[in-house]
């Protein structure tokens, strides 16, 4: 569904997703990774399971809540994607420790 | 020519719209004349709690009230749901009120043992830290004890509003927003009530304007001398359910948030937020309960309580204008119940409940 610009040619880094491997444009942030990556569900609501993905991708909308390196419901359409970095999926409420 | 109500509600807040849907169940013509949306609504601010421990240390009835309705609640829950298809997030697992020090600890256990001495079922245990940490594992290791209450337990105030208005309105009553009253007059028709929307006319009318009620009790003979008192509020992101009881100051909802509050400020009116209160509910917060620490706050909001100078309800009909009555708490979660099937049959002409012969205004003019 989502494909780069035409002639374009992006710098691709490596970063993990649910503990795959995967190469992303470096300029794109972690939703829009993702939704090049091929992802369509990125968490699953606490109260009805039902599936979300990002409808704003500009930080208002929540809906696009990740794990980002361990930390839980990190919006993910306003962070960058780094090289390394972990990414996982929501699965109902957070936990806490 | 308008038609003429039996009742009419003069704030939809809880206390307007349980009174509301326990006179529209019996059969009553009502209409609801709401305020603005901008108007102060403590009942979209609320905490939530449905709580009786500790209450009525200056008049014993106002802890036998609070009892009556927490006893109601279980069935007027049931009775929302099943008209409102909605789900209340109530329960009533008893609720703690958790001391961080000895003095606080026995602060409150003299303060439920005297309540206790006045009525029996005014029940309480005093735990320890490792009875404390049977029931609720995730308190933190500076927790001295709480005091646990069979009666207490919480509700999603939101919810409630909206089941109460749902309710209503299959129940045939009619729910007028936007209509704040500007007047009242009576004659031998019964009560005519301004609003922008026009003039609407009842029988009897129940005052439930909460801080409205201050201008709108002099138009009926009656007295209601309220005043604000802000609390603020902090919503946390949904988390694993780790909260099974209600606390006065930390609960976590059904969904999975948890709620942070108990402050009390005297500002006027002024619903905002503040950076430092904010800031110190967060902190005391995490005091009890250290795993909230890394837990993100989505939302904070404040609120206006109703509060009259001892802190408790007025129940009254005007003696110069029969058939107008106030209702004035800031209890709108806890007694709901006991307003929708105590309060009611007397507003309808039934005997005044005995429990309410203190909750007059005259007992502010001595």
């Amino acid at each position: 569904m989502f494909s780069p610009i035409e002639g374009s040619v992006p710098k691709l880094i490596r970063i993990e997703v649910d503990g795959k491997p995967v190469d992303v444009p470096e300029s794109l942030t972690v939703a829009a990774a993702l939704l090049y990556a091929g992802v369509r569900t990125f968490r699953r609501t606490p109260v009805s399971h039902a599936p979300r993905a990002p409808f704003c991708m500009m930080g208002v909308c929540f809906e696009c809540l990740v794990k980002i390196d361990d930390q839980p419901n990190q919006q993910s359409c306003m962070v960058k994607v780094r090289k390394g970095m972990r990414v996982s999926f929501m699965n109902g409420a957070r936990d806490i420790q | 020519m308008k038609k003429t109500y039996d009742f009419a509600i003069v704030g939809g807040g809880l206390v307007g719209m349980a009174i509301a849907h326990g006179l529209a169940k019996r059969g009553q013509t009502v209409v609801v004349l709401d305020g603005e949306d901008t108007s102060f609504r403590a009942a979209r601010g609320n905490f939530g709690l449905v709580w009786v421990s500790g209450k009525g240390r200056k008049q014993s009835d106002y802890g036998r009230w609070s009892l009556e309705s927490s006893l109601l609640w279980p069935a007027f829950a049931r009775e929302l749901e099943d008209a409102s298809g909605l789900s209340l997030g109530y329960s009533r697992p008893g609720g703690l009120n958790i001391a961080m020090s000895e003095a606080s600890l026995a602060s409150s256990v003299e303060n439920v043992e005297y309540l206790r001495r006045q009525d029996a079922r005014l029940t309480y245990e005093v735990l320890d830290h490792g009875l404390l940490k049977e029931l609720v594992p995730e308190i933190g290791p500076d927790v001295v004890g709480a005091v646990y209450s069979e009666n207490d337990g919480h509700v999603s105030p939101l919810y409630t509003l909206r089941a109460l208005l749902t309710a209503f309105e299959s129940e045939g009553g009619d729910y007028i927003p936007k209509a704040s009253v500007t007047a009242i007059e009576r004659d031998s028709d019964g009560f005519h009530l301004d609003t922008v929307l026009g003039t609407f006319r009842s029988g009897k009318l129940v005052l439930c304007a909460g801080l409205g009620n201050r201008d709108l009790a002099p138009m009926v003979g009656l007295d209601a001398p309220v005043v604000p008192l802000r609390g603020q509020i902090l919503v946390t992101e949904r988390v694993r359910p780790f909260l099974h009881y209600p606390t006065l100051s930390v609960r976590q909802t059904a969904e999975g948030s948890v709620l942070l509050g108990e402050s009390a400020e005297d500002v006027g009116m002024d619903a905002g937020v503040t950076a430092d209160i904010v800031a110190h509910i967060a902190r005391k917060s995490i005091q009890p309960f250290p795993l909230l620490q890394n837990v993100n706050v989505v939302r904070a909001w404040g609120a206006l309580r109703v509060m009259t100078p001892d802190s408790m309800p007025i129940y009254e009909e005007s003696v110069d204008c029969p058939g107008a009555f106030l209702t004035t708490c800031h209890s709108g979660v806890t007694l709901a119940a006991a307003h929708s099937e105590l309060l009611v049959p007397w507003m309808l002409g039934g005997q005044r409940p005995p429990i309410l012969d203190y909750f007059y205004a005259k007992r502010f003019h001595v």
